[in-house]
């Protein structure tokens, strides 16, 4: 950016002086992001500014909420009736499954018992709502209406009511950031509910679609198989549903089979997530405050 | 001659607006094709009134789009920044060159703009699709063009009134 000659000393003290604040907040700009990249110093510059744009926040989801709103406050009589059989009859079955349930978990707990492996299938839950509001179009990210104020950490699981959506990456105040399953740069450890092989689910950007990119062309993996998450890594609970496996494609030459599944979780429509507390990690952070407190 | 725009109070609201409609929830197939309501708006004000807006203005508003979107904080920033540094460096003279060069000149600017962040999601080691990246130049342009109708219209005004 060499300063064109021609123009008076006034102006081309004010082009250099321009010139220097232009570097001297790009090079703020680089140290940013370094910053932000590297070493997740800047955790509580993002909390008080995704303070400082909340309003916006709240000012574009506001007409969706509002609609939501509206929307049932107008239901007619008849719809609400039929919608209150259709419920009682949904519950009727879950209720019918969950007597089955019940007994199972007795049993597994006994026999988990005589193994002497402790489980905790026990799992505390909070219901967030999405905001209707868009990250980046490149990424599966979206807003919940959770935050520090009710417990929410990085790296808290997020399920709907059909199985796993996603986990948390970032805690405001009010607010947090979760990246669904199917981002680009998300994985999560699953095993097949068949015969219990494990493997790696990757996401791949599409919101319906996830690969499985390390199963070998022999690996016992079928049309129609359920994922379940297998609690390896520690981010998502054991046992909750992923995807059905939609497409197996064995490549002869090649040593990796092609494997895609789709998500059990409604990831483009949901409205409503619920935020999952490990017992395990309950009792961790129980144990962890008391210890706090000493080194005070 | 810049009595309604004179004000501080038009480019602050147009801003605001323009970063409400960054996050506004659109369709997934239309997804790709969101303007870059801000970029375009700030160079909009860099070409009606270079005086009543600067980097200063850009950093803070590419900090809130930062946080907003969940990205890397500072990317947009520096986006935002080049472009209006640029803008203001070698300022389109509105009234001298025609309106199909201004448009050129402001398309380049929103390329620049989409590299900037691309390369700093590819520093960052972020997957992008590649194609997809360049479809906000597209459409940003088209939004510079109906802004560049009003902006016609008011030069004319002006020019009226000279």
């Amino acid at each position: 950016m060499s300063a064109p000659g021609q123009t008076g000393g006034g102006s081309e003290r004010n082009e250099v002086a321009s010139g220097v604040l232009f570097a001297s907040l790009a090079f703020a700009c680089i140290a940013l992001m370094v910053l932000d990249h590297r070493e997740n110093h800047l955790e509580r510059v993002r909390q008080v500014l995704s303070v400082a744009v909340h309003p916006i926040r709240v000012a574009v989801d506001l007409p969706f909420t509002a609609w939501d709103a509206a929307g049932r406050s107008l239901t007619s009589q008849r719809e609400l009736l039929e919608e209150n059989e259709r419920l009682r009859r949904e519950q009727l079955n879950a209720n019918f499954q969950l007597q089955r349930l019940a007994a199972l978990e007795a049993e597994n707990a006994r026999l988990r018992e005589l193994l002497d492996s402790p489980a905790a299938l026990d799992h505390r839950v909070l219901v967030a709502e999405i905001l209707a509001v868009d990250l980046d179009p490149y990424r599966q990210r979206f807003n919940v209406n959770r935050g520090i104020a009710n417990g929410v950490f990085v790296g808290q699981a997020l399920l709907d009511a059909n199985g796993v959506v996603g986990q948390v990456v970032e805690v405001g105040p009010f607010t947090a950031e979760a990246v669904a399953i199917t981002d680009a740069d998300h994985a999560l450890p699953v095993r097949v509910n068949r015969n219990g092989f494990r493997t790696v689910a990757v996401g791949t950007g599409d919101s319906t679609r996830l690969r499985l990119p390390y199963v070998t062309n022999t690996a016992d993996i079928e049309v129609g198989d359920l994922l379940v998450s297998s609690g390896l890594g520690g981010v998502f609970p054991l046992g909750y549903p992923v995807a059905h496996v939609l497409e197996v494609r064995q490549l002869p030459g090649q040593s990796f089979a092609d494997v895609i599944a789709e998500p059990v979780s409604a990831l483009d429509r949901d409205r409503e997530v619920l935020l999952v507390w490990d017992a395990n990690r309950a009792t961790s952070a129980a144990v962890d405050a008391p210890f706090v407190s000493e080194l005070q | 001659m810049v009595n309604g725009i004179g004000s501080r109070k038009l480019p602050a609201l147009s801003l605001l607006a323009a970063l409400l409609l960054a996050i506004v929830p659109m369709p997934e197939w239309i997804a790709a094709f969101r303007p870059d309501w801000v970029a375009v708006v700030l160079l909009y004000w860099c070409v009606v009134a270079p005086d009543k807006l600067g980097m200063l203005t850009a950093l803070g508003m590419g900090l809130a789009l930062d946080v907003l979107t969940g990205s890397l904080l500072g990317q947009h920033a520096l986006a935002l920044l080049v472009i209006v540094y640029l803008c203001q460096r070698f300022p389109p003279r509105i009234r001298v060159i025609p309106l199909a060069q201004l448009t050129a000149m402001i398309v380049a600017l929103l390329a620049l703009y989409e590299l900037v962040l691309f390369w700093v999601d590819g520093t960052a080691g972020r997957t992008v699709p590649l194609i997809d990246r360049w479809a906000p130049v597209l459409s940003s342009a088209l939004v510079w063009v109906l802004a560049l109708a009003i902006l016609d219209r008011w030069r004319r005004v002006a020019h009226a009134r000279m």
